[in-house]
């Protein structure tokens, strides 16, 4: 079956889940005796970002700024930027460069507003011994010395690898997360029911869950966001880096790749032949993390020396 | 001085290619690259440094090529790049200061210095180029800022200092919820 007509067939099933629903006074009762009024049944009943219509999109947005205006006492801007035509990312980091200096990670948690607390941050970076090479029982994420690189030591960040075969997307039983046409495997936060079966299916350790309503101090929420990125998320939901799909969809570099002080971190347009993410596909030694789980993640690493 | 910069690099690079230093001889870059457009900020000069030649005019001081400790003046450089076979004036330029030169002795802005960093690792100037080896911030599908090897090494001690790590992620059995 095609990928085209399997999601049509989900839709239909998922549509007809939700006319029943729709339809059931039940539902709508039981919106209002929780006592969330019209706000909070037309959320209920809000459907999957992929089947909104512009209109629909348009009025979701208003009252998701509202609800986080009013949560956290600031504007907040969530946009809703499509896939640019003829473009497919891809990512590259080089092991012969990375210091393990975790600026990366704190970049990304300044703008991808997760919990700080509880804690939860997006990419990992594992120190490992060059004797080793790369080794996950010699691991180790929680390194803590007074300087980086460690004498006999490399370091290795993870983060979602946007699998081009991601089995977070095929264990998802209500079509929650899915692949962009762009390859950015993302999330729709209102839809996501909180089973963690993605996060069990991911290899990469690459899904977070919100255990608890996500703490963030409102000064340091960041107001730019993206529907399917990092706008405020609500507890009860997993989530996961999006290649920071709010500032590539507008041709900026990741928070990751703009931080990262020995320029490790390689971002662009797989499609375009002349990109420098092409050239290190063609030029270096590159590896896939697990590639023999077939996952076929866009995130590649490669030995710059 | 950084308004200026593509425009100075665009008017000297042609013309050092044109001397055919071996050192730039380094295999093409890709289709679709162009060497020509660096933006590259300016180095990274301790405040107040630059122009050299505000301090090392040659009426009040002299230029003195003798090959010795330095003292009153920069003794705080300590070149860890190749000392024994290297000193100040093999880069910068001994009768304009605010140049730096080529083996050749080609003079170069201090804009463009990596021309004299791929003299010996011409290697690292080719991934350079094409965004392979250094950094490059701004929009992935259009204009970047390239950082000059000398953002990142110290020419006087190329070798990556060290950093502090920021803090370790906090381990599961640590986090609680707040209450
Ligand atoms: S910021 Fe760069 S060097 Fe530091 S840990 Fe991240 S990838 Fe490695
Ligand atoms: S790394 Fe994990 S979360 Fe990311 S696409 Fe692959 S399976 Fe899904």
């Amino acid at each position: 079956m095609s990928d085209d007509s399997s999601r049509h067939l989900r839709m239909t099933r998922r549509n007809s889940r939700r006319a029943f629903l729709g339809g059931a006074l039940a539902a709508a009762a039981g919106a209002l005796a929780t006592g969330c009024g019209k706000e909070g049944m037309e959320a209920f009943l809000q459907r999957n970002f992929r089947e909104l219509s512009r209109d629909d999109l348009d009025r979701i947005i208003r009252r998701l700024e509202g609800e986080a205006q009013r949560k956290y006492g600031r504007r907040i801007r969530i946009g809703a930027e499509p896939a640019m035509q003829g473009v497919v990312f891809g990512y590259a980091l080089d092991l012969s460069r990375c210091v393990g200096c975790r600026r990366c990670v704190h970049a990304c948690v300044k703008e991808n507003n997760p919990s700080r607390d509880p804690e939860i941050q997006w990419i990992r970076v594992l120190e490992m011994e060059k004797e080793k090479g790369v080794d996950l029982e010699a691991a180790d994420a929680y390194y803590d010395p007074a300087e980086v690189p460690r004498e006999g030591h490399f370091y290795m960040p993870v983060q979602c690898q946007q699998c081009r075969n991601p089995p977070c997307v095929k264990v998802c039983p209500v079509g929650a997360t899915w692949k962009e046409k762009d390859g950015i495997v993302v999330v729709d936060y209102n839809w996501c029911i909180g089973c963690r079966y993605c996060m069990a299916a991911c290899p990469y350790g690459a899904r977070h869950f919100n255990w608890a309503e996500p703490g963030i101090p409102s000064a340091d929420l960041n107001p730019v966001t993206h529907y399917l990125g990092n706008r405020p998320r609500p507890k009860g939901v997993v989530e996961k880096c999006t290649f920071c799909i709010q500032r590539t969809r507008k041709g900026l570099y990741p928070a990751c790749v703009e931080i990262c002080p020995t320029g490790s971190r390689k971002f662009g347009n797989l499609a375009d032949p002349k990109s420098e993410i092409r050239y290190i596909l063609e030029n270096k030694r590159v590896f896939l993390f697990k590639g023999e789980l077939n996952t076929q993640p866009r995130f590649f690493y490669f030995y710059g020396v | 001085m950084a308004p200026s910069t593509p425009r100075l690099l665009r008017t000297l690079l042609p013309g050092l290619l044109a001397l055919g230093r071996l050192a730039l001889a380094t295999p093409p870059a890709p289709p679709g690259v162009d060497p020509m457009d660096i933006q590259a900020p300016p180095p990274p000069f301790t405040d107040g440094i630059f122009p050299c030649s505000s301090c090392h005019d040659p009426k009040t001081m002299p230029p003195n090529p003798r090959r010795r400790p330095l003292e009153g003046m920069h003794a705080d450089i300590e070149l860890h790049h190749g000392p024994e076979s290297r000193w100040c004036l093999d880069c910068h330029d001994l009768l304009n200061r605010d140049r730096l030169h080529l083996v050749g002795g080609e003079k170069v802005e201090f804009t463009a210095s990596y021309l004299l960093c791929g003299q010996c690792h011409g290697d690292k100037l080719r991934d350079w180029r094409v965004g392979v080896h250094g950094k490059r911030t701004g929009s992935w599908n259009g204009p970047k800022q390239y950082f000059l090897c000398v953002h990142c090494h110290n020419p006087h001690s190329p070798r990556f200092r060290p950093l502090k790590p920021l803090p370790p992620p906090v381990p599961p059995d640590r986090i609680r919820a707040r209450k």
